[in-house]
This record gives C-alpha cells, sequence and structure tokens, in this order.
C-alpha cells in the first residue's frame, strides 16, 4: 500500500536556512547542509528544498547545494525557487533533483506547465501553490512569494494545472506560515477534493500533533513543514511515530527499533 | 580488494542518472557515465536509467545507435544489465507512452496507464513490494517491516510471463515492481532514492556473483549511510 509521506522543507534565503512567518518575516537558522544531513538519518521520505532569495540573477545556490545534497541524501528531492524555463529545470535535475517546483511562473505563464510536463514528464513538475484569506475570507492564489494577489482561487487553478500536466501540488498557507496554529484544513480538503493528482499540505505546524492531522482531516497524500523540524530533537521520528499512532501507513525504515521505541512511549 | 568493477551507466539523455552515479559509487564500483561503444563492451555491469515517455526512450536509444551494442553485451555474451524506472520498461515489447511504440523485446509484455479510477496518477511516493520468487536481490534485506522503495511513474509493465515476475506492487492494479530473467533485470522503483532498502537492493545487483560480498550487504549500507555526512561540519570540526 502507498504510503503517507513526511517532508521536510528547507527554506534557504541568500544561501543562509531560515524560518520564514507570513511570508514576511525570516529569521536566520544557519547552515542548510547540516540541517539536511539531519534529516537523511532520520527516516524521512522526501526532501523539499526552496530558495526564496528574491531577485536573484540565477540558480548558482541551488544548484550548488542541489548537487551537495544529491551526494549525501538518498532520498527524493524536490527543489524550487525562480524556475522559469526548462533550461532551468534540466540545471536542476541534473545537478540531482528529482523534482522541481513552479509557483510564480507557473501563474505568469500556464503554457510553461505543459511545455515542462512534456519534456520532463509530469511527475518530475510539481506545482507550488501559495494561498492567503481575503477579508471576506475567499481563498487566493499568491505570487512573487506572498507580496501579489493574482484574483484565481486555488481550487480553479488546482484544476487547471492537472490538465495542463502538472504532476503534483505543494499547497501553502501564508496565512498560516510560521504561525503555529496547524494545517489549514479546509484548504487543503478543498484542493485535495478538486484534483486527481498528489498534493503536498504545508503551512501552519506548530507541534508535532499538527502533522497528522493535514492526512487524517485534510486527506493530503503527504505532509510537510519547515520550522518545526529545525528546533525539535529528532523531530522526524516524532513526527512519524505520531502519524502511525494516528493510523496512518507510514515508512518505518532505518532506524527502526528507535522510532518503534518512541512509538510505545508517545 | 580486486578491482573495482566498471559498471556503465548508459547515457541517452533520458532524465537524471546523477544519482544513480552517486550510489554505484558510494558501493565501491566504478560508474561510467556513456553511450561510447568501447566503455560498454569494457564494463561488468551495464545498468540502463531512465526518467520521461516511453517513445522518446526507444528512439534515444535508437538515435545514439545503442541496441545492437546492448544486445551484443546483454543477448549473446550474457552481461548482467539492470534496467530502473523507464529503464526497466524499455525491456517490454511494446509501450503506449505517448503514442505506441516499440521496446528491446528483451522480457514479454507491454506497458500501458495506470488505470486512474479511484487512485491518483502519477504513483508517486513509497510503496511496499511483495516478494513472488527468489532472487539474489533479496538478500538481507529486513523482511520483518514493509518493504518500502520509493516509486514516481504513470505507465507500469504487464509481463505476460509471471515468471520473470520476482516482486510486485498494488496500486489500483497489481504490476511488476521487479522482474528477472536470467541476466535482465529490472526495477520500477528508483533504488537510489530508496535510503537503506534501495541501496541494499542496488548493492545486491552490483555484486549478484560474489557470495563473499553478498554477505556485507547490510553493513555496507550502515556505513555508508552512518558516514553520509556534510563537507561543512567536517571543516566545522
Amino acid at each position: 500500500m502507498l504510503k503517507k509521506r513526511l517532508i521536510p522543507c528547507i527554506l534557504v534565503r541568500d544561501n543562509l536556512l531560515v524560518q520564514s512567518i507570513n511570508f514576511s518575516k525570516y529569521l536566520p537558522i544557519g547552515k542548510p547542509k547540516i540541517a539536511i544531513e539531519y534529516f537523511n538519518r532520520w527516516d524521512v521520505d522526501e526532501i523539499v528544498v526552496l530558495d526564496i532569495t528574491p531577485n536573484k540573477k540565477d540558480h548558482e545556490n541551488l544548484i550548488h547545494l542541489t548537487e551537495h545534497i544529491s551526494k549525501i541524501a538518498f532520498v527524493p528531492l524536490t527543489v524550487g525557487g525562480g524556475v522559469k524555463s526548462t533550461e532551468d529545470i534540466n540545471k536542476l535535475l541534473k545537478a540531482g533533483a528529482d523534482k522541481v517546483s513552479i509557483n510564480t511562473n507557473a501563474v505568469l505563464n500556464p503554457e510553461f506547465i505543459t511545455k515542462a510536463s512534456k519534456v520532463f514528464g509530469s511527475q518530475d513538475i510539481v506545482i507550488s501553490i501559495d494561498v492567503k484569506t481575503d477579508i471576506d475570507n475567499n481563498y487566493e492564489v499568491y505570487i512573487f512569494g506572498g507580496r501579489e494577489k493574482t484574483g484565481i482561487d486555488p481550487f480553479t487553478w488546482s484544476k487547471k494545472i492537472e490538465k495542463l500536466g502538472a504532476g503534483e501540488i505543494l499547497l501553502n498557507s501564508i496565512d498560516r506560515d510560521g504561525m503555529k496554529n496547524g494545517y489549514d484544513i479546509q484548504l487543503i480538503r478543498s484542493v485535495v477534493d478538486s484534483v486527481n493528482i498528489p498534493v503536498i499540505a504545508i503551512g501552519g505546524v506548530g507541534k508535532i500533533s499538527d502533522i497528522p492531522l493535514g492526512i487524517t482531516e485534510g486527506n493530503a497524500d503527504a505532509v510537510a513543514a519547515a520550522n518545526i523540524f529545525q528546533y525539535l530533537e529528532h523531530s522526524t521520528i516524532q513526527a512519524k511515530a505520531a502519524m502511525k499512532n494516528a493510523g496512518i501507513n507510514v515508512r518505518i525504515g532505518t532506524k527502526a527499533n528507535y522510532a518503534q521505541k518512541l512509538l510505545h512511549t508517545l | 580488494m580486486s578491482e573495482k568493477q566498471i559498471i556503465a551507466i548508459i547515457d541517452y539523455e533520458m532524465g537524471n542518472i546523477g544519482s544513480i552515479e552517486n550510489a554505484v559509487k558510494h558501493l565501491e564500483c566504478k560508474p561510467l557515465i556513456t553511450r561510447k561503444v568501447s566503455d560498454i563492451n569494457r564494463a561488468d555491469k551495464l545498468i540502463l536509467p531512465g526518467v520521461g515517455a516511453f517513445r522518446q526512450g526507444f528512439q534515444n536509444l535508437k538515435k545514439f545507435d545503442l541496441i545492437s551494442v546492448l544486445e551484443e553485451n546483454v543477448i549473446k555474451q550474457g552481461k548482467p544489465i539492470l534496467g530502473i524506472c523507464l529503464g526497466m520498461q524499455l525491456l517490454s515489447d511494446e509501450g503506449f507512452e505517448d503514442g505506441i511504440s516499440n521496446g528491446l523485446g528483451w522480457i514479454p509484455g507491454i506497458v500501458k496507464r495506470i488505470p486512474d479510477k479511484n487512485f491518483r496518477v502519477p504513483h508517486i511516493g513509497w510503496n511496499n513490494i511483495l516478494i513472488k520468487d527468489e532472487s539474489t536481490l533479496f538478500n538481507q534485506l529486513n523482511k520483518d517491516l514493509d518493504l518500502d522503495f520509493y516509486f514516481i511513474h504513470s505507465y507500469y509493465f504487464h509481463c505476460t510471463d509471471y515468471h520473470n515476475v520476482k516482486a510486485s506492487c498494488e496500486y489500483g492494479v497489481e504490476f511488476a515492481a521487479i522482474i528477472q530473467k536470467n541476466n535482465i533485470y529490472g526495477m520500477q522503483f528508483h533504488p537510489e532514492k530508496s535510503h537503506r532498502n534501495g541501496l541494499i537492493i542496488l548493492y545486491n545487483f552490483l555484486y549478484e556473483n560474489n557470495d563473499n560480498m553478498l554477505n556485507n550487504s547490510h553493513q555496507v549500507v550502515d556505513n555508508i549511510l552512518e558516514n553520509a555526512i556534510s563537507d561543512d561540519r567536517l571543516h566545522s570540526c
């Protein structure tokens, strides 16, 4: 049976690992490479790296980091941040990425999704969607790292990108980002119900017990989080344990004994 | 230790092969990303990787004139080959992705789309395989836990001779996860991305003819995973 995935997300800004709050404040944490090293040992199912440096000229930093991670992490790697062309995608895949995430440029140029999925296959193309609620509590898709609204609702957009050839959706809530009040379950569930491609939920995890809810309540195929994995010791193993205790079918792989010990004590 | 085995990773411009090269290097073999006849001829084993569409994949094999050299090495000389993902699918007779296309025709079967009635397609993520037959590939895997591997595909290999299916996987349909016919091996999942299980199974392929090495599969892989440390850390120690 296909397992539900646990995915730590690394946010990089100017080559530093950062914590993000509402897409507007960024706290530096440290070197991204060291965070990855722990994830590789701790039973994570996949790693997402997003370079959120604004107005960057090229992808050199991200390419370098991707090359490095793919040498030490034997799990799939999704990378993104400012991806504009098939040439960008090609470079990142060559550097060792398994999937590339596209956000702003998918909205600005939707044919790019089709072109990219034709060249590289749908399964390599992840569309990342950043969503914010307006004063009337309606959901809206934002681009340029949450700085610009698009007037598009995330459900219509999700259906459209599926038709255009997207292989997977990385769904983020700007309102919940860094707020530690849990996933936006309603948003996740509605996007999941709109499409027939896998959805990864991210945004809002403040405690380990928030993580399984993205799946048990939100029906997501994978749950991701960023900040919590930087601050909590053995957090990915605890997250797996919480998922398993919530009845979710997860991969218990590498440090099975250790994980199972935690399963009993939690 | 004896000289390192040369593993030719066939470069026919289908997808990211750096991760396979990296894994082979970690497993103490010498990887060569190549489409040169002389490299393929002198290699001890071959890997046919691949991400992308079936038809394009087969066209590229033709475009780079690889079919006859592969047949010479694999079919005539019996050199072991491992097809991964699209590389496994190309071992079939025929594929239906992006139009109809011939395959290499080495393992009987066809490649068709996963039915998406009740399942999300692509099939992305970790799924457990079900062992159907004995194979050296399963040496030292921890069978007390689910044997999970990382899959990412929309099409599957429907084998018409079940004797060639060594392990299957279920996702809407039951399909071939590992196939083997004599010296020809195929894996639908990505062993290079499947952490401990993936490295063990890849090691078992690389050393399938070496019983001494096969005794150490688990230990070698544990060492690799323990020692995968970032260069930043080494500098700061």
